[in-house]
């Protein structure tokens, strides 16, 4: 079982963590390991998406490679949540994406070729290639009936693959304790998924992307975040001008859709680039391929979408709007139906492990010391 | 003709690292000359994690104060007392500038690890341990402008007229010259050297294990002795613990110690009992079982323990022997089975009506009628599965080094010292500990030295 090797590695070196606890002060995978003694498979699982890869604690072993004992945490626990991501998708073909990240690129165009295609098979050219104006401009090229089809479809279908991978994260986690840690450990754990707390490297920020510790990556990766959720406020506005208030789109630049939607989509953009920049210049020696490979995936396809939203935006009074308007429906296509299957579903697994984490230190635990 | 450095440094551990920021923090040219990689750089530094500091009053990092006289009074307590107690009084008197000093390069800090809350009053975690302290040394080092050369084996000194004039490094070409104004050497002791350990040991320190850095051979050592420097300390003295038999020859680090010993019995190869496993707090009682296995036959010893008691100490690295019965583990250990369940038999019998363990105190927990006894936490060997752990020497580091006076100089055998020749750190630590060990004070040694000869070295550079 290739598989198998993985566990078994970390393991290995997660034994020798234990016995040494340096890395304590900066992050929660080296406090719940302190809680364990041996590492079966679903602690492997919940240390994986526990780990952050802020890889300070890569540049302050003294028992990384060419040591012996050849210490690369999250090397190896980049491994095992790779592994973890293909397992608990559905459906399993699909699931593979997660290994090879061919699978997830073929899966993004081919879902915004297909939407293109549509496009320009079933919409007239004259709609396509004229300006359109005033009220329901953008339904005049594709109608709002296929939009929102197309967009529930896969957006429940995205989050039904999602909670099915939850669901089996919390099932095959181990957990060194029982008990919850009531609505405090909720809190906790909220706080420090929106704060993005544990990419602060117990302080002085992620050592990324070399060994001087920085706080680039939570910054660009908070704009994306942020950015990301103020375009689900701008999408929900614009649904409630629609369908409560009957008033369509295209909306004026100081509406709440335009306004959320333009800080959303500059956020992204400049999170997305600025992620993607960071990543090329990153160390490799702490990295694990594939999942270099996924973060890119995710980062472009998040990106474009952000952009031909804006170039939707400034475009819109141009007879280029139909085009671009096009490509941006087919990006965000391509982005739901690779969000199950890519980089996104770390928001899934990530906030989970945080949670378990704080329910478990939520509970009384003896201490062994040195 | 090449550059000629102001300053230069022998070593990338602490004291090396504190000393050229000094120095180069006060407009001097320096080079640190680091013998291991990039890789490895740092000597033993990077197997520290905490820096023992006096400190008048509590603060986010310490639990409380720790003033210079109850410093003193514990390194007295662990050593019987400092070999020349002006540089000890030194030493513990500066401490209390490092926090701000160390903070100031870009060091980070943390609380005291889980399971260390005796420490957190007198030591302070810098985040990550020694290998991020060096990294933060080293970056600093870069901003500021410090040469630094890996792989730069100094072999010898040029000295002319009782002044240092360059360094030897070692070459393929047959050796290279670096011109310095002054140099400070701080480049450790000679734990790393068997061959050395062996002419005080013999045969037996083949059996030990060097939990530092494979690069502290002494040749810096050997040299400024062969150059006319003053040696100091015990040369036969090392600080060594119990170690897992298994770790590897060198760097095995802190992952390689085993905790084993106050929770069953210390057998050794021949299983019989040679010591009272349960004489003192860990602390004091940690230092001593490295010394007592390097008098034992063969230098190894196996920690038993039960199924009571296993669960009790920190996982240990490597998977602990393990059997239903005494009479099944004794052949995984190589030890004769009768005299083993003899030993444990007579120590469990010894340890009647104890019924529950302390380990939080000296419990009282003792043995009655057996040699040697166990003073404390005395608990019967016998609910299996019963496991063993073997125990070998490990080597922390090396009393012996070069004496130095109050400005760091190192001094000739005729008491003179050197006008710019400056030692910090391990090599020197001999004027300071003779014997034991205080937690986190071989920092402190390192740190306060290291800073003195850094700036004495700027000071003599600029005459």
């Amino acid at each position: 079982m290739p598989g198998l090797d993985i566990f078994e590695e970390a393991n290995r070196q997660l034994i020798i963590c234990n016995a040494c606890r340096y890395c304590e002060g900066y992050c929660p995978v080296f406090r719940a390991i302190e809680t364990r003694r041996d590492f079966e498979q679903g602690d492997v699982f919940y240390l994986s998406n526990l780990c952050h890869d802020c890889r300070a604690c890569y540049y302050a072993c003294m028992f990384t490679p060419p040591h012996e004992f050849a210490i690369n945490i999250p090397q190896i626990l980049a491994q095992a949540r790779v592994e973890t991501y293909g397992r608990w998708s559905w459906p399993d073909f699909l699931g593979r994406a997660f290994k090879n990240r061919s699978v997830t690129v073929t899966l993004a165009t081919s879902v915004a070729g297909l939407v293109a295609i549509l496009a320009l098979l079933f919409i007239p050219s004259e709609n396509l290639f004229t300006q359109h104006l005033g009220p329901g401009a953008f339904y005049e090229v594709v109608p709002y009936i296929a939009m929102v089809v197309g967009a529930m479809i896969l957006f429940f279908y995205g989050i039904a693959v999602w909670l099915n991978g939850g669901s089996r994260f919390w099932r095959e986690t181990s957990t060194a304790v029982s008990g919850s840690g009531g609505a405090k450990a909720l809190f906790t754990a909220m706080g420090a998924v929106l704060g993005l707390r544990y990419l602060k490297g117990g302080g002085p920020g992620c050592f990324y992307p070399d060994e001087r510790p920085s706080s680039v990556r939570r910054f660009y990766h908070s704009l994306t975040f942020w950015g990301l959720l103020s375009d689900f406020v701008s999408t929900t506005l614009a649904f409630i001008y629609q369908d409560f208030f009957h008033i369509l789109p295209p909306y004026s630049l100081a509406s709440g859709p335009v306004v959320f939607g333009t800080i959303g989509g500059v956020a992204i953009i400049i999170g997305t680039g600025g992620l993607i920049y960071f990543k090329v210049r990153s160390d490799r020696a702490p990295a694990e391929g594939a999942a270099v490979g996924m973060d890119y995936v995710f980062l472009v396809t998040l990106g474009l979408a952000a952009l031909t939203g804006m170039l939707t935006l400034i475009l819109r009074a141009t007879s280029a709007m139909g085009t671009i308007l096009v490509l941006h429906l087919a990006s965000i296509a391509a982005l739901f139906l690779s969000a199950p299957y890519g980089k996104f579903v770390h928001a899934v697994y990530r906030t989970l492990a945080i949670l378990r984490y704080e329910v478990e230190q939520a509970q009384p635990h003896e201490h062994v010391g040195h | 003709m090449s550059e000629i450095y102001d300053v230069i440094v022998v070593g990338g551990g602490n004291a090396a690292m504190c000393a050229a920021l000094q120095a180069r923090g006060a407009g001097r040219s320096v080079i640190v000359l680091e013998r291991a990689g990039e890789d490895m750089r740092g000597g033993n530094t990077r197997h520290t994690r905490n820096i023992r500091c006096s400190h008048a009053e509590a603060d986010q990092f310490f639990s409380g104060p720790y003033s210079e006289e109850e410093y003193l009074k514990d390194l007295i307590g662990v050593t019987g007392g400092p070999e020349n107690m002006d540089l000890a009084k030194m030493a513990i008197r500066e401490s209390s500038s490092l926090p701000a000093w160390m903070s100031k390069h870009g060091v980070h800090w943390q609380q005291p690890l889980a399971g260390t809350l005796h420490l957190g009053r007198t030591n302070r975690w810098f985040l990550g341990g020694g290998k991020a302290l060096l990294n933060t040394y080293f970056l600093a080092a870069k901003r500021m402008g410090i040469a630094v050369r890996y792989n730069a084996l100094v072999e010898d000194f040029v000295i002319e007229n009782d002044k240092f004039e360059a360094v030897r490094l070692k070459n393929e070409n047959g050796g290279e010259l670096v011109r310095g104004r002054s140099v400070v050497v701080a480049a450790g002791g000679y734990e790393a050297n068997i061959e050395w350990l062996k002419r005080n040991w013999g045969d037996a320190a083949e059996n030990f294990i060097v939990r530092g850095t494979p690069f502290n051979d002494g040749v810096m050592l050997a040299a400024l002795m062969k150059n006319g420097a003053k040696s100091i300390g015990d040369p036969k003295g090392f600080h060594a613990i119990a170690v897992d038999a298994r770790a590897p020859k060198f760097d095995g680090g802190i992952v390689t110690r085993l905790d084993v010993v106050p929770f069953g019995i210390v057998v050794n190869r021949d299983a019989r009992r040679f010591y009272d496993e349960g004489e003192d707090i860990w602390p004091k009682r940690y230092a001593i079982w490295g010394t007592l296995i390097a008098g034992q036959p063969g230098q190894i010893a196996y920690g038993v323990v039960d199924a009571k008691a296993i669960h009790r100490f920190l996982p240990p690295m490597f998977k602990p022997f393990q059997a239903d019965t005494l009479e099944a583990l004794a052949p995984q250990l190589g030890l004769d089975d009768r005299t083993f369940v003899e030993t444990v038999t007579q120590y469990n019998q010894a340890t009647a009506g104890n019924t529950e363990l302390r380990m939080d105190r000296l419990d009282d927990n003792c043995t009655k009628g057996i040699a040697p006894p166990k003073s404390h936490w005395a608990m019967p060997v016998d609910r299996p599965p019963f496991y063993a752990l073997p125990l070998r020497p490990g080597i922390t580091f090396t009393y012996m080094g070069v004496e130095v006076d109050d400005c760091a100089r190192v001094v000739d055998t005729h008491g003179k010292p050197f006008p710019n020749i400056f030692a910090a750190g391990e090599i020197m630590s001999g004027n300071i500990l003779t014997k034991g060990y205080l937690g986190g004070f071989g920092l402190t040694i390192g740190s306060v030295f290291g800073r003195l000869a850094g700036r004495e070295a700027a000071n003599s550079a600029r005459s």
